[in-house]
C-alpha cells in the first residue's frame, strides 16, 4: 500500500470508517503516522468537551467554595476535595464500574458504559474540580480595591459579578488555567486503559501507539510519534490560550500583565 | 483465617463477610498496599536525586551537560506522563538486555533486531528463563520504579532548578567575595538554602506521587488495581466458595476512599512541615507567622 492509501484506509479508523483490520506484518512509518494521528480525534474531543462544560461548573464551583453560606461551600469543598485527591485513574475504573451496574437496572445507562460519554462525564467532573480550585485561588487574590470601587458605584450582586468579579477572575486565574488545559489533554491518554472498551479497537492515540509497541516490541518508534502529536497540540494551545490571555489583559499597562508561564504541577 | 470459616455455605451476614475478607487472595490485595508504600519510599529518594543531578547540571558551565539538564526536565512537558510509563519500561528493559548481549555474546553474528522480533542470546536474558517466579516479578517492580524515578526525577529537576534561581544573587555574591570557588558556594551557600524555595513544589510532586501509583498496574506489576480488579470480578460457586455477583464498585470505592485518606494524611503532615521550614525565614510566610504570634 502506498501512503496515500494508508491515510485514506486508515485516516478516520479511530471513529470506525474506512478499513476494519488494523495493518498486520511489516508496520510502515506511515501506517504508525497515520493511525496514531487518527487517535487523536479522540483526544481533542476529550480534551475539547470536557475543557468547555467544565468551564461553568468550575466558576460555580469557584464562586460556590467562596460563599459564607455553608450549604453552597460544603458540596463544593467536597467535591473539589473528592476529585483532586484520588488519582483520575481510579476515577475512571470508579466511574466505569459504576455505569456498568446502572446498566442493569436502566437501559437509559446503556451509552454511560461506552468512553465517549463516560469518560467524558469523568474527565468534565475531573477539570471542572482543578479548575474550580485554580478560579477559587484567583477570586481570593482579586485586589480589594476592585471589589469597593464597584460597592462606590453601587454595583451589587449579579451585575457586580460580571462587571468585576468574573473578568477579574479570569485574567488571575488565565495562566495557571492554561497549564490545567494542558494536562487535561495529557489526562485523554488514561481513558482506554481504565475499563472503558475500545470497542472495535476504536481508540486514541496513546491506545494505537502502544498497540504498535506491544506488535513491533520496538518503543522507540510509536511513541517518539505520539510525543511529536502532542508537542503540537500543547503548541496550539498555548498559542489559542495565548491570545485569549491577551485579550483579557488588554487594559493593562504593559509591565503589569501576567504572563503565561509553562510550568507543570498535575499528574492526576 | 478464622475458625469458623472452614465451611463458607453456613456462615451468614457479618462473620460471612469476615470471612470473606481474610481468603489468600485478600491478603495480596493487602499486600499490594505495601508495594504502593514500599515505590513511594523507594522513589521518592531517587527521583530527588535524579531531579538534583538534572538541575545541577542544567546549572553548568560545561556546554553539553547543560543540554541534556534541560533536555531531561523539558521532556516531561509537552508529552502525558503514561506515555514516558510505557515508553521506559519496554525500552529499559531492551536497554539492559542489549547492554548484557554485547557483554556476554560478542561472537553473535545476527541482528538484535530481527523485523518484529528483539533477539538476544539466552544467556543475556533478564531475567534468566530458568529464574525462578519472584525474580521475575521484583524484576518487573524494579523496572517500575526505575521508570518512576526518571520521570518524577525531571519533575523534581524542575522544581529544584527553579529553586536555585530562587536564592537570593546577594547571597552567592558574598561568598565569592569571601574568597570561595563556585564548587564551595554552591554546596555551602546554595544548596542549604533552596529547599525552602523547593518544598511547595517538592510537597505538590508528592501529592502528584501519590496519585501516579496506581499507574503501576500498566507497568505490569500487581498492585492494587490489579486485585481490585481480580477479586471484584463475577465469582460463581463452582469456582469459589466465596461467590459473589460483580462487585467492582465496592472495590473501587474502597480504593477511592484509600487515596483520599492518604493525600489528606499527606496533606496534613506537609501543612506542618511548611510550618515549621518556614519559621524565622525572611519571606512573606515567615512574616505572616511572625505577626500572628505578634
Amino acid at each position: 500500500m502506498s501512503c496515500v492509501e494508508t491515510i485514506q484506509a486508515y485516516a478516520f479508523r479511530s471513529l470506525g470508517f474506512g478499513e476494519r483490520l488494523l495493518p498486520k506484518g511489516e508496520y510502515t512509518l506511515c501506517e504508525h503516522f497515520t493511525l496514531i494521528g487518527s487517535g487523536m480525534i479522540w483526544n481533542v474531543y476529550f480534551g475539547v468537551l470536557a475543557l468547555l462544560t467544565g468551564f461553568f461548573l468550575a466558576v460555580a464551583l469557584a464562586v460556590g467554595k467562596s460563599s459564607a453560606n455553608p450549604m453552597w461551600r460544603k458540596p463544593a469543598e467536597w467535591f473539589i476535595f473528592v476529585f483532586r485527591g484520588s488519582p483520575l485513574f481510579i476515577q475512571f475504573f470508579f466511574a466505569y464500574a459504576c455505569f456498568l451496574s446502572l446498566k442493569g437496572v436502566s437501559g437509559f445507562f446503556d451509552p454511560f458504559t461506552s468512553a465517549w460519554l463516560g469518560a467524558l462525564i469523568v474527565l468534565f467532573c475531573n477539570t471542572a474540580a482543578y479548575s474550580g480550585e485554580i478560579f477559587y485561588g484567583a477570586l481570593l487574590s482579586i485586589p480589594k480595591g476592585d471589589i469597593e470601587a464597584a460597592d462606590a458605584y453601587g454595583m451589587t450582586g449579579w451585575t457586580r459579578f460580571r462587571r468585576i468579579t468574573f473578568p477579574t477572575m479570569m485574567r488571575l486565574a488565565w495562566p495557571a488555567y492554561t497549564n490545567e488545559a494542558i494536562f487535561l489533554f495529557h489526562a485523554t491518554t488514561l481513558v482506554f486503559f481504565s475499563g472503558f472498551p475500545a470497542w472495535r479497537q476504536k481508540g486514541d492515540a496513546l491506545y494505537y501507539a502502544s498497540y504498535f509497541a506491544d506488535k513491533t516490541f520496538n518503543p522507540f518508534v510509536p511513541y517518539p510519534i505520539l510525543a511529536f502529536y502532542f508537542i503540537l497540540l500543547t503548541l496550539v494551545i498555548i498559542s489559542i490560550f495565548g491570545f485569549v490571555n491577551r485579550r483579557l489583559n488588554k487594559h493593562l499597562p504593559q509591565e503589569r500583565r501576567s504572563k503565561t508561564k509553562l510550568k507543570l504541577n498535575l499528574i492526576r | 483465617m478464622f475458625s469458623y470459616c472452614t465451611d463458607p455455605s453456613t456462615l451468614e451476614g457479618l462473620s460471612w463477610l469476615s470471612c470473606y475478607l481474610t481468603t489468600g487472595k485478600h491478603m495480596n490485595l493487602y499486600i499490594s498496599v505495601f508495594v504502593v508504600l514500599v515505590l513511594l519510599a523507594i522513589t521518592a529518594p531517587v527521583a530527588l536525586l535524579f531531579g538534583f543531578g538534572a538541575a545541577s547540571a542544567a546549572r553548568s558551565k560545561f556546554l553539553p551537560l547543560r543540554w541534556f539538564g534541560m533536555g531531561y526536565t523539558s521532556i516531561v512537558r509537552g508529552v502525558p506522563d503514561i506515555a514516558f510509563f510505557l515508553f521506559f519500561v519496554i525500552a529499559l528493559d531492551q536497554a539492559f538486555e542489549w547492554m548484557r548481549h554485547k557483554v556476554k555474546c560478542p561472537d553473535w553474528d545476527q541482528p538484535v533486531r530481527q523485523g518484529i522480533d528483539f533477539v538476544v542470546c539466552d544467556a543475556a536474558k533478564l531475567p534468566l528463563s530458568t529464574a525462578p517466579q519472584w525474580v521475575h516479578e521484583t524484576y518487573g517492580f524494579f523496572l517500575a520504579v526505575l521508570t518512576f524515578s526518571i520521570v518524577f526525577g525531571a519533575f523534581a529537576a524542575n522544581v529544584l532548578y527553579g529553586a536555585m534561581r530562587a536564592v537570593p544573587r546577594a547571597q552567592i555574591e558574598t561568598a565569592e567575595a569571601y574568597g570561595m570557588t563556585s564548587r564551595q558556594a554552591f554546596w555551602r551557600i546554595l544548596v542549604p538554602q533552596m529547599w525552602v524555595y523547593a518544598l511547595p513544589g517538592l510537597s505538590n510532586l508528592w501529592m502528584v506521587l501519590i496519585k501516579a501509583t496506581p499507574l503501576l498496574f500498566l507497568l505490569g506489576v500487581e498492585d492494587i488495581v490489579y486485585w481490585a480488579r481480580e477479586l471484584g470480578g463475577t465469582k460463581t460457586a463452582r469456582f469459589t466458595d466465596y461467590p459473589h455477583p460483580n462487585w467492582h464498585v465496592w472495590y473501587f470505592a474502597a480504593l477511592l476512599v484509600f487515596y483520599l485518606c492518604f493525600t489528606k494524611v499527606s496533606e496534613v503532615a506537609l501543612d506542618r512541615i511548611m510550618k515549621r521550614l518556614t519559621k524565622g525565614q525572611a519571606t512573606a510566610g515567615g512574616e505572616a507567622q511572625r505577626k500572628a504570634a505578634a
